[in-house]
């Protein structure tokens, strides 16, 4: 057999094999989606954002930890946003190459891919112990720390993008360097630090295990952050797991209600960065 | 060898001379081209800048070999070489745009009027202010094309809203962009062709008043009209500015230029009246990169 046709049939084995796992993935996704809306829709009604978490057997709606979620999620974003870009600029602006900014990038990319348990342990032994109690505030804090490594990188990353010839065109009109980075850069890469913080948000939106250890649950309303908060990732796993139907019903319609969320964080967060690249 | 021509006297005189050096260098057969021996020093009679000996380093490799020349003042002096010659390189060092990396030094002396530039003392971004510069690309800021012209000048002055909009009107007029965009001053610049950003840019460097504008490969990127209108320009600023400008395209030295400077392998090869080096250049290398036999 010549060298030519080995080559064929190698790469015909490689793009038939690509196009499988290819196939396969979309196929997972698909399937999770289906079965998402096909048991979790007809859940979905008005009492569902109306109404707080039932006792087993008693008709109520998931309100306390659709607010609860929002609210734990807001003050994460509002903690690991700022922490995030002004690492992602050091990185980009001021590091460089330098042995420590190779450092904080690398120990960023694992803190990127850090299991968010572990995340919710830390938090747990951090806060929740000394204070003797969980809380929303430790949930925050948990989810900060997921938010802050995905900000660093793509901070880090839309900076790059911002071409040299633009940085230095505001250096030589004489604008210091804060200014350059301020009023230069961050404009031109504000679309795509936005996306970063919406694909941080999507990705802490359905995080459960630093939540578990964090902010546990609570089954009534609760606005007090300093006390156990619900919330609908904890929801969807206790409820899950119960044995009672309506509970388990529950499970399904905050299953689907958390996935389209992100999904649409996702989409918002596409269309940010497309709306960059028109312009 | 080191050929030096010195003249106080008006231009006609310094011609002459730069013609006899012409004379002089060929009959001695210096054609043969040993470039590093060669340093043109032009005393001109109101200069601007004054380069002594000028050497420039990326890292560890030399990109500029003792450079020595005046710049004379509200004239156009052009930069014309080959690719890689350290013409843009030269032009960066008198903003002290290197100042930006790393690793890039600079030696010697650039005099700016009574003050060495090269000094540690010198505060780089005034000096950026009196020294302004026009890149090869267009680049307009993310924003407005009011606030692109502003930009510059709200860093160091502090003006009254209607002294501004006279400075803005007064620039874009300068840079013959106002008829243009006069009805859309709030639009962003990025929204204007490639020349109007072009000319944009110059409005905004011109806004701050500088003393020295640098300009680097400034058409390289348009069409034909829009360079055209730039060269104009050029024309224009020289009666307020001090003008550098570097170019691969040597009609336009020519066009635009008073003074030309041939630079290659990072030296100086000639440096003389744009006349004289288009009609009559002293060197072989500046006559054979000029009609076209190499570079």
């Amino acid at each position: 057999m010549s060298k030519y046709q080995i080559r064929k049939i190698i790469n015909y084995f490689n793009l038939v094999a690509a196009l499988f796992v290819t196939a396969l993935g979309l196929f997972m996704l698909a399937w999770i989606l289906s079965v998402l809306f096909s048991k979790g829709f007809q859940y979905i009604n008005w009492a569902v954002f109306t109404q707080m978490t039932p006792p087993p057997g008693a008709s109520g709606g998931l309100l306390n930890a659709i607010f609860g979620t929002l609210v734990i999620t807001f003050f994460a974003v509002l903690i690991g946003t700022p922490v995030g870009i002004m690492a992602g600029t050091y990185l980009s602006e001021f590091g460089g190459n330098s042995r420590f900014s190779s450092t904080v990038r690398f120990v960023n990319d694992v803190l990127l891919s850090a299991p968010s348990i572990v995340v919710g342990v830390f938090v747990y032994t951090l806060i929740v112990e000394p204070q003797g109690h969980f809380s929303g505030w430790a949930g925050a804090i948990a989810l900060a720390i997921l938010v802050i490594p995905v900000v660093v990188r793509t901070t880090e990353d839309m900076l790059k993008l911002v071409p040299v010839q633009l940085r230095e065109a505001a250096a030589a009109l004489g604008a210091p360097r804060y200014t350059v980075t301020l009023s230069i850069v961050y404009k031109a890469a504000l679309s795509g630090m936005i996306t970063g913080v919406l694909l941080a948000t999507a990705r802490i939106m359905g995080e459960t295990a630093p939540l578990l250890f964090t902010a546990l649950n609570n089954q009534f309303w609760s606005s007090n952050m300093n006390q156990p908060i619900a919330n609908m990732p904890v929801v969807i796993y206790q409820y899950a797991l119960s044995p009672y139907e309506d509970w388990q019903n529950l499970a399904w319609a905050a299953a689907l209600l958390i996935t389209l969320s992100v999904l649409a964080m996702n989409i918002l967060a596409r269309y940010t960065l497309k709306g960059n690249g028109a312009r | 060898m080191m050929i030096t021509a010195m003249t106080e006297d008006t231009q006609p005189n310094s011609r002459a001379i730069g013609l006899k050096m012409a004379g002089v260098l060929k009959e001695s057969g210096e054609r043969t081209g040993i470039l590093d021996k060669i340093d043109s020093v032009r005393q001109i009679e109101k200069a601007k800048l004054k380069i002594n000996d000028l050497s420039f380093y990326y890292g560890k490799f030399k990109a500029l070999h003792n450079v020595t020349m005046q710049i004379p003042d509200k004239q156009v002096t052009a930069f014309i070489g080959p690719s890689g010659c350290g013409k843009s390189t030269l032009l960066r060092i008198f903003n002290r745009m290197y100042d930006l990396y790393p690793g890039q030094t600079a030696s010697g002396e650039i005099m700016l009027d009574e003050q060495n530039i090269l000094s540690s003392s010198v505060d780089v971004n005034m000096l950026r202010a009196k020294v302004g510069m026009v890149f090869q690309k267009p680049t307009p800021f993310p924003m407005s094309i009011y606030d692109n012209v502003a930009f510059g000048v709200r860093l160091y002055e502090s003006l009254s809203r209607s002294e501004l909009d006279e400075r803005v009107e007064w620039a874009l007029q300068r840079a013959a962009l106002w008829t243009e965009v006069k009805d859309k001053l709030n639009q962003s610049g990025a929204a204007l062709s490639g020349g109007q950003q072009q000319r944009l840019c110059i409005a905004r460097g011109i806004a701050v008043k500088p003393e020295v504008l640098l300009l680097d490969e400034p058409t390289s990127a348009l069409d034909p009209i829009s360079t055209t209108k730039i060269e104009e320009l050029v024309h224009e600023l020289k009666s307020d500015f001090t003008i550098a400008i570097v170019t691969h395209n040597m009609q336009q030295a020519a066009r635009v230029s008073d003074f030309t400077a041939f630079m290659y392998l990072g030296k100086l090869v000639e440096y003389d009246h744009t006349d004289v080096i288009f009609t009559n250049p002293g060197r072989k290398e500046t006559e054979d990169y000029i009609t076209g036999r190499f570079g």
